[in-house]
């Protein structure tokens, strides 16, 4: 049972990408098999939370090879919240493809590459091996490459450029990380890593491992300052594959990040500590900073992404059960508020041609279910009470309090303030001023097109999911402080992994 | 021999971290491919380099003998070096279509998404 609940979100995926390969011609079957195929994720993300549920971690060796010699595939509660958002994204995305993916697209691979991308992220969720890390991230990063150039538009030209020069830069770092680990520790298993690294004597050494990681990662997270390639690209392929990279991508690398920090660098946690905070810091700054010098919706809400990563380092920065638990909470609130702002701007696209703000206008006069939609998200996103951003805000400075780094706590309230003008500056400029010229004559036509409401539909799963977080957050939380106990302590990891008791 | 490797390794990092600062596109990519190859030596000699000793069993024998040459890293290579040519594949093929699209494969040539209302 453990064991096909591990490998099954690994396999679902790879099968549906052959079966769309074999229905390449069909559209809509493929868009089907696809949205299918994010479903039974879903069902399996929800199957993971029950067993894991009274914080048990549950392993599979592959192929029978004991740890640390062969392939370990591990679930604890993180994993599997990862493993359930990623694929709620993945449905959302999928059903905003169905309907504005084109023939062409559809004909060159658009949805097999989509599985497989989701195949790589839920493989990177639940690997227990840092190797086979590595193999998770290139499947998920080489999809990523192709679904972002896809069409080949001189936009999604350069923008795949800087995507793929510094991911592939990043993952040329990861892997030296991970030579150097094995050299140290002939091992890669990273609950034997996390026993082993402990008595390697050179601890210069270690440091030097931990820092490539944090790079490598970091790139991938986004931060400063590495983050350059992500407002350089994430705003020129289609919106539905903004919108899936949006809310995975980035995320994947605040996984790796919590994960590795939290269970192989345990020991190092006080060097690392300022390290991260002073990333953390700048990169919420520089972040809202540079979305307040944009003017173009996915531009604006791009330079947003690595804003809020800052927030999710920050959580990770305080190495505190509640830290933890309030990185996941903004993990899961901005997947789910990021993805949704990503398709409102693709349906006030599809209303009035154009993601420039200045050539937007009078959607909250013509288009009062866009601007609805815009409002949960946007206002989530700013940290209004009741909405998610709120709590996850308040966590976040709890934490920092608890563990007294005021500064950082100062600053990431004034991001705050920060990205409610931004946030406000769309409103102005999409939803409040008056359209610029006149409204197109088939405004309403558009408005009601069955295409539109489809599009429709993710926003407002991630609408309601947004509103549902900030109403239950009482009850998400204790089952995150649960998550970040564990995180905190691994002991429980370490032994479900190599057996034998905790210690 | 670990000493002559690790400038050996030195060297390619430097010469592709150099060409990777370049502007010119297909520089680039090779400074990609050197970068790749430096990582695949360097995860092989991290993990000590044993001569002559491949890891057979020997008959009659329930267990290798010492020494032997770790086999998990010549794995681990092989994997890297399988990835690291489908991803160069794909980086050639798509400076040659950025080549194609934008008329030259100079960095600085492609900023027109990050200054005006790009094509889509």
């Amino acid at each position: 049972m453990d064991d096909a609940l591990l490998i099954l979100p690994m396999l679902v995926p790879l099968l549906f990408a052959c079966l769309a390969i074999a229905v390449l011609r069909w559209r809509h079957v493929q868009a089907a098999l696809t949205i299918l195929n994010a479903a039974i994720l879903i069902g399996l993300g929800i199957a993971l939370m029950v067993v894991v549920w009274d914080e048990r971690v549950i392993v599979t060796q592959v192929a029978d090879w004991p740890a640390p010699f062969g392939i370990t595939l591990v679930a604890d509660l993180f994993s599997a919240i990862m493993v359930l958002l990623a694929a709620i994204v993945g449905f959302s995305a999928a059903i905003y493809s169905a309907a504005t993916i084109d023939d062409r697209r559809a004909l060159y691979g658009y949805y097999p590459l989509f599985n497989i991308l989701l195949m790589g992220v839920m493989g990177a969720f639940l690997t227990g091996d840092l190797f086979n890390l590595y193999v998770w991230f290139e499947v998920l990063l080489i999809s990523s490459f192709v679904l972002l150039g896809l069409g080949g538009t001189r936009a999604q030209m350069e923008g795949a450029i800087k995507y793929v020069v510094l991911n592939l830069l990043s993952s040329i770092i990861f892997l030296t990380g991970v030579g150097l680990v094995y050299g140290m520790a002939g091992t890669l298993n990273m609950a034997d890593l996390a026993v082993r690294l402990r008595d390697v004597e050179d601890e210069g050494l270690v440091l030097v491992v931990s820092m490539l990681f944090l790079v490598a990662f970091g790139v991938k997270a986004a931060v400063f300052p590495v983050f350059s390639w992500l407002p350089a690209s994430y705003h020129t392929p289609p919106v539905a594959v903004s919108a899936l990279f949006a809310g995975l991508l980035t995320k994947v690398g605040v996984y790796a990040l919590i994960r590795v920090f939290s269970l192989l660098f345990a020991e190092d946690q006080a060097h690392v500590q300022d390290v991260l905070i002073w990333v953390a810091g700048f990169t919420m700054v520089t972040g809202v900073l540079g979305a307040a010098a944009q003017n173009e919706f996915r531009r604006i809400l791009s330079f947003h992404i690595v804003s809020q990563i800052g927030y999710m380092v920050m959580g990770l920065a305080f190495f505190t059960p509640l830290g933890y638990a309030a990185a996941i909470y903004f993990v899961a609130h901005n997947m789910f508020a990021k993805t949704g702002l990503f398709i409102v701007s693709g349906l006030s696209h599809r209303l009035l041609g154009s993601f420039e703000l200045k050539k937007l206008g009078g959607l909250a006069k013509h288009s009062p279910e866009v601007t609805l939609l815009f409002f949960l998200c946007a206002f989530s996103l700013a940290g209004l009470p009741p909405l998610a951003g709120f709590f996850g805000k308040f966590a976040l400075a709890r934490a920092g309090f608890e563990a007294e780094h005021y500064i950082i706590v100062g600053v990431s309230l004034a991001v705050g303030l920060f990205t409610m003008y931004s946030m406000t500056k769309i409103w102005a400029e999409a939803f409040w001023k008056p359209y610029p010229a006149e409204l197109p004559g088939d405004f309403q036509v558009r408005r009601r097109q069955p295409g539109m409401l489809v599009m429709t539909i993710p926003a407002v799963i991630f609408a309601a999911l947004g509103v549902a977080m900030g109403v239950a957050a009482g009850p998400v939380f204790e089952l995150l402080e649960r998550a970040g106990e564990q995180l905190a302590d691994p002991s429980g990891y370490i032994a479900a992994v190599l057996g034998g008791e905790p210690e | 021999m670990e000493t002559v490797l690790a400038f050996v390794i030195g060297g390619l990092y430097a010469a592709g971290v150099f060409l990777m600062l370049r502007r010119a596109l297909a520089r680039v990519v090779l400074g990609i491919a050197i970068l790749t190859n430096a990582t695949n030596l360097l995860i092989f000699t991290a993990a000590g380099l044993t001569r002559g000793e491949p890891a057979f069993i020997d008959e009659g024998e329930t267990l290798l003998s010492e020494p032997y040459g770790d086999p998990l890293p010549q794995a681990l290579v092989l994997t890297a070096i399988v990835i690291g040519f489908g991803v160069l594949a794909f980086a050639m093929v798509l400076i040659y279509r950025a080549y194609r699209s934008v008329g030259s494969e100079d960095s600085d040539h492609m900023t027109t998404t990050e200054f005006e209302d790009g094509e889509r």
